[in-house]
């Protein structure tokens, strides 16, 4: 069963994306393009979620989050498989 | 390798491959690091000869369109077999674009059956543009789980006829697949390629850079890829070589696969080859002093050694470690797709793993220069492949102007594009669209397009037409997408993005609102489409007597404007 609100499962997204990033507290929100405010390409978008996976303890397909590009989307998608 | 000249379609050839090599392995599929299957040539035979009976019921044969839309595993290359078995056309279809594309090919191609992933398919399902696709009767999924519900879909695994499927010739000139080139956006561009275009490809390809059994491919390029289609199957297959598939492409799973299966040839786009050099720059950058001027000095001497041609060997004892990483037995990185910058193919070069760079397009069959290594030369796409006529046509003081192409690889047509095929392919010769010219020795060398269109490093080919349907509505006067490199032209194939122009109405003004749903609405498209700047033009649009808009007079117009002023963020 589902422990986490959606709420909860965007911040923490937020917060492993910054730490992994190295952007500033409280800099990304959920509605940010990750591609732009971090600016990354899409490879490491993918080492994004490999961290995302061990996080959550779940398996993403790549498909899934192709063409995701914001946080809140992302949080979506991983909400429906925790 | 079979002999390609003795066949007359596609299916054919891999059909006396799976009798030709029957205990040789030709799939691995792996899966986060653990490996989830291995089949042999006979292995692959026994799980296509199902389906291909399945379609031979549903009365799918020559002429009919068969779309698959999956992610790189065993499943997709056992489909596109029994497909060609039965004499159909296959229609691979990107798994990366939005459902509501993946119906507009559906529907563009006509195709009788879909064949897709379950997690695939759930997605199309909740699409609004499923309606759409009115000729698709037959949908078919992989990997459903035991109790899902498949809206109308059928399980692959599932699949079986009564008696053995019958193999259905086909002629050379028959089409094997329609691979869409672009166009989701504007006009579907469907290539219809023959299967003497594969059968003369593969040929040309595989006499420069062959496999032969117990080579190991591993495939990362999507397989709906021209190149992944042709490297990553059809030549490894007619060689009796394997294919490694990852499901995940997730970087730390790809660098491990190379010594756990010990690679011979991987295909890449730029953008993943220039991450990889730029992994091992960094790692050279943290060895201990002494430890890295040892490197740079191998570095010098595997480089002058290698001048003239490659010798794998010497590389691999000069910089084993290096080599090691990558399983010791990598002959060389195929990349394509897309430009890849000089000094990103001497850094591989200078380690010892010559990078295979070349030039293709979808419509000339793929590959129509790849680049020898005799000598290796990094400034040029190499010269023409066997069986290709290139010639420069229109060129200026330079030298430089449109490569065109003749070849037995050259695709029949665009489907369902009577005039857009005629623009293309003028009395046998494909106009490319790219601008280049051949150097001395005959390597051929590219400065920029003609056409109003990108290719990002990732290989997509974008046009800006196509990407214009996401601003329709837009509260302006009027717009315009164009590539900035076709306005203010740079004689390059680097850094090549879109800019939305447009033209406010008389006293508007460009208010944070405008600029915030000009925002939202490039958000909406895939990220590789979206616009990367704005101008903002204050004169009327020229227009044709049918209000459309003259695009190259609109192009030359603004570029008498300074490229880097009149550019504006998004």
């Amino acid at each position: 069963m589902c422990m986490r609100t959606i709420e909860q499962t965007t911040q923490e997204i937020l917060d492993l994306a910054t730490v992994q990033f190295k952007v500033p507290a409280g800099s990304l929100a959920a509605d940010d393009d990750f591609y732009k405010k971090l600016g990354i390409d899409s490879l490491q978008a993918l080492e994004m979620l490999s961290r995302l996976e061990n996080h959550f303890r779940i398996e993403l397909p790549d498909y899934e989050v192709q063409g995701v590009s914001d946080f809140k989307t992302l949080a979506q998608r991983i909400q429906a498989r925790l | 390798m079979l002999d390609l000249k003795k066949y007359n379609s596609v299916g054919e050839a891999l059909r006396d491959a799976l009798e030709t090599w029957p205990t040789e392995v030709c799939l691995i599929e792996s899966d986060r690091g653990e490996e989830k299957q291995r089949l042999t040539y006979r292995n692959f035979k026994d799980k296509s000869q199902p389906l291909a009976k399945s379609l031979q019921d549903l009365a799918i044969g020559p002429g009919d369109r068969v779309a698959i839309i999956m992610t790189n595993q065993s499943k997709w290359l056992i489909s596109a077999y029994a497909i060609c078995f039965c004499g159909a056309t296959l229609v691979p279809l990107d798994f990366k674009l939005k459902p509501e594309e993946q119906w507009q090919l559906l529907k563009h191609s006509g195709a009788k059956v879909l064949i897709t992933e379950y997690g695939i398919w759930r997605q199309l399902c909740v699409s609004p543009a499923r309606a759409a696709a009115a000729t698709l009767k037959t949908v078919l999924v992989t990997e459903a789980p035991e109790h899902a519900e498949l809206s109308g879909a059928e399980r692959w695994e599932s699949v079986k006829g009564a008696n053995p499927p019958v193999f259905v010739p086909q002629k050379r000139q028959d089409i094997a697949c329609i691979v869409y080139s672009s166009g989701t956006g504007g006009t579907p561009k469907g290539c219809m390629m023959t299967h003497e275009n594969y059968l003369e490809q593969c040929v040309a390809l595989t006499s420069l850079y062959p496999f032969w059994p117990g080579v190991r491919y591993l495939s990362i390029l999507p397989t709906n890829h021209a190149i992944d289609f042709m490297v990553g199957f059809f030549g490894p297959f007619t060689c009796g070589a394997a294919v490694v598939h990852l499901r995940t492409l997730r970087p730390e799973y790809v660098r491990e696969a190379f010594p756990k299966y010990e690679i011979t040839y991987v295909s890449l786009v730029p953008l993943v080859l220039k991450n990889l050099q730029k992994g091992l720059q960094a790692r050279f950058d943290a060895l201990p002093d002494p430890k890295r001027k040892a490197l740079d000095a191998m570095r010098s001497i595997n480089r002058a050694l290698t001048k003239d041609r490659p010798r794998p060997w010497l590389s691999r004892k000069l910089l084993g470690e290096v080599h090691a990483g990558f399983g010791g037995k990598l002959e060389a990185i195929i990349v394509g797709g897309a430009f890849t910058e000089p000094q990103t193919l001497q850094f591989f070069y200078d380690l010892g793993i010559p990078v295979a760079n070349g030039y293709g397009l979808t419509e000339a069959g793929t590959a129509v220069t790849v680049n020898d290594l005799k000598p290796f030369r990094a400034d040029t796409v190499g010269k023409p492949l066997p069986g290709m006529e290139v010639q420069i046509r229109n060129s200026d003081n330079d030298g430089i102007g449109e490569v065109t192409v003749r070849s037995k690889t050259v695709m029949a047509g665009y489907l369902n594009e009577p005039e857009l095929t005629a623009e293309t392919i003028v009395e046998g010769w494909l106009r490319t669209g790219d601008m280049g010219r051949f150097d001395s020795t005959g390597h051929l060398q590219l400065f920029g397009r003609k056409k109003n269109m990108i290719v990002t490093e990732e290989g997509k080919n974008v046009y800006a037409e196509d990407v214009e349907q996401a601003f329709e509505g837009l509260h302006v006067k009027e717009f315009c997408v164009f590539a900035a490199n076709f306005i203010w032209s740079q004689r390059a194939m680097v850094n090549e993005k879109l800019l939305l122009v447009i033209h406010l109405e008389h006293g508007q003004a460009f208010t944070p609102e405008l600029k915030s749903e000009i925002s939202a609405r490039n958000a909406w498209l895939t990220n590789y489409k979206r616009v990367h700047g704005l101008v903002i033009y204050q004169e009327d649009f020229p227009l044709t007597a049918s209000l459309k808009i003259k695009r190259s007079e609109l192009a030359q117009r603004l570029a008498t404007l300074d490229r880097e002023q009149s550019i504006l963020p998004i």
